[in-house]
């Protein structure tokens, strides 16, 4: 076992224990938080896999970006105190619990049957520039929707939070 | 030489199980949102591995547009958060009754 191995195997109980902290509370900063720590693994884990670059994008973009997305929208809304406590009831889980451990062990069965997924990967390091100028390259039209996709996106959260003046309030039944 | 792909492969779809336990099981629609990510970034981290196995780097181009629509998909789905916490006054999926069904 190299020492890349053991940094990998580190790395990876890190970001399982993080995010199972994450899935688990019931504040939602306190899973932004723990959710923060498990991107940033991920981060590391992108580097040792040969992908500098997604690395750097990964944390700034998901532990950077749309985690401190997540807790400005957290303190503007006035969550309400008694909808924490109703959250996460045992019986939510046993479903989605049942139907997990189902697909992780058709999984396990599935990528250790294959015959080759014994033998460790290459080291390989993609450079920036040789990314970049493959991303060009060959998925220039892809980058040109994606694009196009980030602009539709800012129109229609524009469009959504926009202020109202008298916006119609539909009453539900226990909220106020 | 680093891990086996079948082991960065386990790794990504214990995350993805997490991310969708995360996205069935919870009320709140931040966490559901908070559970969709976890599952696009599982995803991505299948992807580096399997271009780290072929030594292409179609992986690793397909990662990027992973995360610009992750990027998106927050923007508007917070945003539709918002608007239906104004319009009701709540975040918990299970108050949104108007149909009474």
């Amino acid at each position: 076992m190299t020492i890349y191995s053991a940094i990998f195997y580190i790395l990876s109980i890190i970001i399982l224990a993080a995010t199972f902290m994450a899935i688990t509370r019931r504040d939602v900063l306190h899973a932004v938080v723990y959710l923060i720590i498990s991107f940033i693994a991920t981060g590391l884990i992108f580097y040792l896999l040969g992908a500098p670059f997604l690395a750097l994008l990964e944390i700034i973009i998901y532990a950077g970006a749309i985690m401190v997305l997540f807790l400005f929208i957290v303190m503007m809304l006035r969550l309400n105190p008694e909808d924490r406590d109703r959250e996460t009831a045992i019986t939510q889980w046993s479903p989605a619990v049942v139907l997990g451990g189902i697909t992780l062990i058709l999984a396990a069965v599935m990528v250790f049957a294959e015959p080759v997924s014994g033998t460790p990967l290459k080291a390989f390091m993609a450079s920036p520039l040789e990314l970049g100028r493959f991303l060009f390259q060959e998925y220039w039209f892809a980058v040109e929707i994606a694009s196009f996709l980030l602009l539709i996106a800012l129109v229609g959260a524009l469009y959504l939070g926009r202020y109202e003046k008298q916006a119609k309030k539909i009453p539900t039944q226990e909220g106020p | 030489m680093i891990v086996p792909f079948g082991h960065v492969l386990s790794l990504a779809i214990l995350l993805f199980i997490l991310g969708a336990a995360c996205a069935v099981a919870h009320r709140n629609l931040i966490m559901i949102l908070i559970g969709v990510e976890i599952m696009l970034n599982a995803a991505g981290l299948a992807f580096i591995g399997a271009s780290l196995k072929w030594q292409q780097l179609d992986g690793q181009a397909f990662v990027i547009f992973i995360l610009t629509v992750a990027a998106s998909e927050v923007a508007v789905g917070l945003a539709l958060i918002v608007y239906s916490y104004r319009r009701t006054g709540s975040v918990d999926a299970n108050r949104y009754n108007l149909l009474k069904g």
